[in-house]
């Protein structure tokens, strides 16, 4: 078992201008502890997490690969979300570094095609597009139509960022159809499917794992 | 924000193309916080690196430790690992900015974090 994140240094304040961890949260912490024999023969060295929000996820990916390194990286729009991340990271042992930053603005080119483990729990919740805009907690969950806005944007980097054997973990809901994701990205290129899902209350949630096709 | 962070930032400010990496430090804090010396890390994280750049940084920093081309026996050089390590995984850049060479944006760091966003006319 790895142990979920020390997450106690946070509070219902710091709640109210991040995403508090969730049930899709730990959907994607389950996607990884499945995966965890075959994420720690990876052996990555790069792991980067798009929008990590209270850092549950990367801290929890840098325990499960202990006693390995990896430099363990993320990005969020919203400030109250990075020093979240790293203080995370520092309460539980994981060197984490975070950007300031949309999606991956600033990482490309130098990132490219190195990123071994790349985790994305977007935005998904459908909301009029004027949602999106921001950079404060609306924007950890405000996803527009079909809650895609964001994922859509995001696709074409992860060839971009994906290594030769890098994995790339997607938290999609069934109203961000994603059965159409899974076959945008199998068009892209890469082998894409659904390695995990659960009913949250109505939403069913779901993990889409991508590796690049050999 | 430490040193391998900064080897991966560029600015992305709209037709800035051309010599913009690195980022210049300016104005910077720096602390220096002990990490767990993972050899087989740093011989799998060296080959990602903008050596040059990295070495520059470094030596703005006043840290004049690194060789100016990585050494032919890097993976077994334990020397060089360390003070590898050192600049690249203990070095923290607390407060500062980085500055484009090129187009002379600045992208503050703050509490150890950089900040890459750009208004919305600069994209």
């Amino acid at each position: 078992m790895i142990p979920t994140p020390d997450l106690s240094h946070l509070n219902s304040k710091d709640f109210r201008n991040i995403y508090e961890p969730a049930e899709d949260t730990f959907l994607l912490l389950d996607a990884l502890e499945q995966d965890q024999d075959e994420l720690r023969a990876l052996h990555p060295s790069i792991c980067l997490e798009l929008g990590s929000g209270s850092g549950c996820v990367t801290t929890f990916l840098g325990s499960l690969l202990k006693p390995s390194l990896a430099y363990m990286v993320t990005t969020d729009i919203n400030p109250h979300a990075a020093i979240a991340t790293m203080a995370t990271g520092r309460k539980n042992g994981i060197s984490i570094d975070t950007v300031e930053t949309s999606l991956v603005q600033g990482l490309l080119p130098r990132m490219r095609h190195s990123i071994d483990v790349l985790c994305f729990n977007p935005p998904y919740a459908v909301t009029p597009s004027s949602e999106i805009a921001g950079n404060g907690i609306e924007v950890s969950w405000a996803g527009g139509i079909d809650g895609r806005e964001v994922i859509d944007a995001t696709l074409p980097f992860v060839k971009e960022l994906l290594s030769e054997k890098g994995i790339f973990y997607l938290l999609l809901v069934s109203d961000n159809k994603p059965d159409e994701v899974v076959r945008l990205l199998q068009e892209d290129g890469f082998n894409a499917h659904i390695c995990l899902q659960r009913l949250a209350g109505r939403e069913k949630q779901l993990i889409v794992k991508v590796t690049r096709r050999t | 924000m430490r040193l391998i962070t900064h080897n991966m930032l560029q600015c992305h400010v709209k037709n800035c193309n051309d010599n913009n990496f690195p980022l210049r430090l300016e104005e910077v804090e720096v602390e220096l916080i002990e990490a767990d010396f993972q050899p087989e890390f740093l011989q799998n994280i060296v080959g990602k690196l903008e050596w040059p750049a990295f070495v520059n940084t470094a030596v703005q920093l006043g840290n004049t430790s690194l060789p100016a081309t990585i050494p032919d026996n890097a993976k077994d050089n334990e020397e060089f690992l360390k003070v590898l390590h050192s600049a690249l995984l203990e070095t923290h850049v607390q407060q500062g900015k980085m500055v484009c060479p090129n187009c002379s944006h600045v992208y503050p760091i703050k509490d150890g974090i950089p900040n890459m966003l750009l208004a919305e006319h600069e994209i």
